[in-house]
C-alpha cells in the first residue's frame, strides 16, 4: 500500500473533551499546576536575587572571578577557583567511593539477605541518611581524621606513593577525608534507591533470567542492568547532596584555597567557604563575593545535574 | 504428605510402556518422568501426586480448566519453584534418566527450557540481545554465531520480517504478541533438550499460531515438548499425548487421539465434550 493511499482523519479534539470536565477536575488541574509554577517561581525568585546581590563583585571581577583561584580578603582579591575545584573534586570522589558500595549494600539487601536480616538492616541505612551532617562533621573529625592520618593514608602512600594524589604531608584532614566524609554520607541515599529499584523489577523478569540457566550472579548482574537509569539517578540525586554538604565537609577539609593534585592537602568547598567567612565579612566587595560563590554553586549544581541526566540518558538509550 | 489417590500414568496400550511406580535408569526412551510431584504452596496443596512420563521426540499436551495447577506442574520441572516464595516441592523428577536436585539446577534450566504463560522479554535489552542473552549466558561471544542465531530463531517464530530493520530497539517496544514469539526465540536458540511452553499462543493471532505450532512439530525431531494449552484443538493438532488436569490431580494420560475420542474417565470425556470447564 502506499503512504497516499492511508487517510487519516482528523485529530481528536482534546479541546472539545476538556470543555466537558467536571468542576472538580479544572479546579485539582490548576492547583497542581499552581504549586508547579510556585516552585519555578521560587527558584527564579533566589537566582535572581543571588545575581542581584553579586552584582559588585561581578562588576569588579568579570570572568576573572571563575578562573583565578586567590582568595585575600585583606587584599580585597577574591577568585572563586580553588572552591569551585574543592566542591567538584570532593563530591565526584566521594561518588566514586560511595556507587559501588551502595551497589553491593542494595544488592545485599534485595537479593541476597533473609527478609529477618532484611528489615533492620535497611532500617539502619535509613537512619544513616536521618543523621545530623554536624555529627557526620564532628565524627569525622575526631574518628576519621586520625584514622586517615595513622594508617590510611600513611599505606596509601606507600602503596600508590608514585601518582601525583597520594603524595605530600599527611594531616588527616583534607580532600580525601571530605571525599570519604561525604560518600558515607550519600551511601544511604544511592544505596536505598537501588534498592527499591531492584525491588521493582518484576519477578517474572528474574524468572527469564534463571530459566536460562543464569547462575544467581548472572541474574543479578542482568537486574542491575535492567535498572541502570534508576540507580544512576539515585547516584545524580547523591551527587546533588553531596555538592551541597556545608558542615561536615567544613569540619575535615582542611579550609584552604587552594588547588593541589595530592588527595592528601588540605582544600576547600564553595558551600564551607560562605558559612566560614560570610559572618565576619566586613568590605562589601568580600560580602559580595561570597554571594557570587553562592550563585556559583547555584550554577555548578545545575551544570553537574544536566551533565548527570545527559549521561543517564545515553547510558540507557544504548540499549 | 497427603497421600491422595495415586494415578499412574497410564499410557496408551499399544505404546506399551508400563509403569512399575519406579523409575527404570535403564530406560533411554524417557525425556522426562515425575513420581508422586506434588506442590505446596504455604499449606496448600497446589498439585497431588503426578505422575507422569513423557518419552523423547513426543509433544505432550496438558489440558485443565483454569486453576488446576497446570502452570504449577509445569514450572515444577524446571525446579522455577525455588523462586517461587511459600512453595514446596515433593516427589521425583527424572530428565533424561537423571534425578532433580537443587544442586544442578543452572545445568537442569540449561538443558530444560521455558516459555512462560506472559511473555517476559528482558525489557531493556533491545530485541537482538534478547534472543542472544542465553547463548551468552553459556560463554558465547561469538557475534557472527550471534547473527546467524538470531536471524534463524526469528524466522522460526515468524518475527524475522516484522523486526529486521529494527533489531537494536528495545523488546519491550514489541506488541504483546510480538514479545511471546521473542521470548520463544528466545528459549530456543539456547536448543534446550526439554522445551516447557506455558500457553504459548493464547496472546497470538491465527498466523502466528499455526507457525508456532509448525516449530513444535519440526522441533519434535530434536526436541521434548511439553505444552499447556487451553485450545484442544491445538492439543489434537500438536500433541502425541495430552494429560488432563483437574483440581490439582492428573485426571488422565493417554495418546491425544484416544483421549479425545475414547478417554477412559468420564470426567475426560465431559470435559473434552465441553460440558464443564
Ligand atoms: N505463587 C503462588 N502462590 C500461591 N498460590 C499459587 C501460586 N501459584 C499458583 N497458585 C495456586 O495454585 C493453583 C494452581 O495454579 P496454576 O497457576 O498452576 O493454574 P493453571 O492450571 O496454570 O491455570 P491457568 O489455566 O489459569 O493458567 C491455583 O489455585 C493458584 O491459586
Ligand atoms: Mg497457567
Amino acid at each position: 500500500m502506499q503512504e497516499s493511499d492511508i487517510k487519516i482523519s482528523e485529530e481528536i479534539s482534546t479541546k472539545e473533551i476538556r470543555s466537558k470536565r467536571k468542576p472538580g477536575d479544572i479546579f485539582f488541574e490548576n492547583l497542581t499546576l499552581l504549586f508547579a509554577l510556585l516552585l519555578i517561581g521560587l527558584v527564579l525568585f533566589i537566582a535572581i536575587e543571588i545575581y542581584g546581590d553579586s552584582a559588585e563583585s561581578i562588576e569588579h571581577f568579570g570572568f576573572s572571578f571563575i578562573f583565578s583561584s586567590d582568595w585575600n580578603p585583606v587584599t580585597e582579591k577574591f577568585g572563586a577557583l580553588a572552591f569551585i575545584y574543592g566542591t567538584i573534586v570532593s563530591s565526584i570522589l566521594a561518588l566514586l567511593i560511595s556507587l559501588p558500595v551502595s551497589i553491593g549494600v542494595a544488592v545485599f539487601l534485595s537479593e541476597i539477605v533473609h527478609k529477618s536480616v532484611r528489615t533492620p538492616v535497611s532500617f539502619l541505612v535509613e537512619i544513616l541518611a536521618a543523621i545530623p551532617s554536624i555529627i557526620y562533621g564532628f565524627w569525622g573529625i575526631y574518628v576519621l581524621a586520625p584514622f586517615m592520618a595513622s594508617t590510611v593514608q600513611p599505606a596509601l602512600s606507600s602503596l600508590f606513593g608514585f601518582l601525583p594524589l597520594f603524595q605530600g604531608p599527611i594531616f588527616g584532614t583534607g580532600m580525601l577525608t571530605a571525599s570519604l566524609i561525604l560518600a558515607i554520607m550519600i551511601t544511604p541515599i544511592i544505596s536505598s534507591i537501588t534498592r527499591d529499584v531492584l525491588k521493582a523489577i518484576p519477578v517474572s523478569q528474574r524468572e527469564a533470567a534463571y530459566a536460562l540457566g543464569a547462575t544467581r550472579w548472572e541474574a543479578i548482574k542482568m537486574a542491575l542492568l535492567n535498572a541502570r537509569s534508576g540507580i544512576l539517578g539515585g547516584a545524580v540525586l547523591g551527587l546533588g547532596r553531596a555538592i551541597g554538604e556545608t558542615m561536615a565537609v567544613t569540619m575535615v577539609i582542611g579550609n584552604k584555597a587552594q588547588i593541589k593534585a595530592s588527595l592528601f592537602e588540605p582544600a576547600y568547598s564553595m558551600a564551607s567557604v560562605i558559612a566560614n567567612e560570610f559572618a565576619e565579612a566586613s568590605g562589601s566587595l568580600h560580602i559580595s563575593s561570597l554571594i557570587e560563590i553562592g550563585l556559583l554553586l547555584f550554577g555548578v549544581t545545575f551544570i553537574v545535574n544536566t551533565f548527570a541526566r545527559i549521561l543517564i540518558y545515553s547510558v540507557t538509550r544504548k540499549t | 504428605m497427603e497421600n491422595d489417590t495415586i494415578i499412574t500414568d497410564t499410557i496408551d496400550d499399544s505404546e506399551d510402556i508400563h509403569d512399575s511406580g519406579k523409575h527404570d535408569t535403564a530406560d533411554t526412551k524417557t525425556a522426562l518422568r515425575t513420581i508422586n510431584l506434588s506442590v505446596k504452596f504455604f499449606d496448600k496443596l497446589a498439585i497431588k501426586n503426578i505422575n507422569i512420563r513423557v518419552k523423547k521426540n513426543n509433544v505432550a499436551a496438558i489440558i485443565g480448566p483454569s486453576g488446576c495447577g497446570k502452570s504449577t506442574f509445569l514450572r515444577s520441572i524446571n525446579l522455577m519453584h525455588d523462586l517461587t516464595p511459600g512453595a514446596k516441592v515433593y516427589g521425583d523428577i527424572y530428565v533424561h534418566n537423571e534425578h532433580i536436585t537443587d544442586n544442578n539446577v543452572v545445568d537442569l534450566r540449561k538443558k530444560v527450557g521455558m516459555v512462560f504463560q506472559k511473555p517476559n522479554p528482558f525489557p531493556t535489552m533491545s530485541i537482538y540481545d534478547n534472543v542472544a542473552a542465553g547463548l551468552k549466558l553459556n560463554g558465547i561471544r561469538n557475534k557472527s554465531l550471534f547473527d546467524e542465531t538470531v536471524e534463524k530463531n526469528l524466522t522460526y517464530t515468524g518475527l524475522w520480517d516484522e523486526v529486521k530493520d529494527r533489531l537494536k530497539s528495545p523488546a519491550i517496544s514489541l506488541s504483546g504478541g510480538q514479545q511471546q514469539r521473542l521470548c520463544i526465540a528466545r528459549t530456543i536458540a539456547v536448543k534446550p533438550e526439554i522445551i516447557l511452553m506455558d500457553e504459548p499462543t493464547s496472546a497470538l493471532d491465527p498466523v502466528s499460531t499455526s507457525k508456532i505450532e509448525e516449530l513444535i512439530i519440526n522441533f519434535k525431531k530434536h526436541y521434548t515438548i511439553i505444552i499447556v494449552t487451553h485450545n484442544m484443538q491445538q492439543a489434537g493438532r500438536i500433541s502425541d499425548y495430552t494429560a488432563f488436569f483437574y483440581l490439582g490431580k492428573l485426571v488422565e494420560y493417554s495418546r491425544t487421539r484416544r483421549l479425545f475420542t475414547n478417554p477412559r474417565e468420564k470426567l475426560t470425556e465431559e470435559y473434552v465434550t465441553g460440558k464443564f470447564g
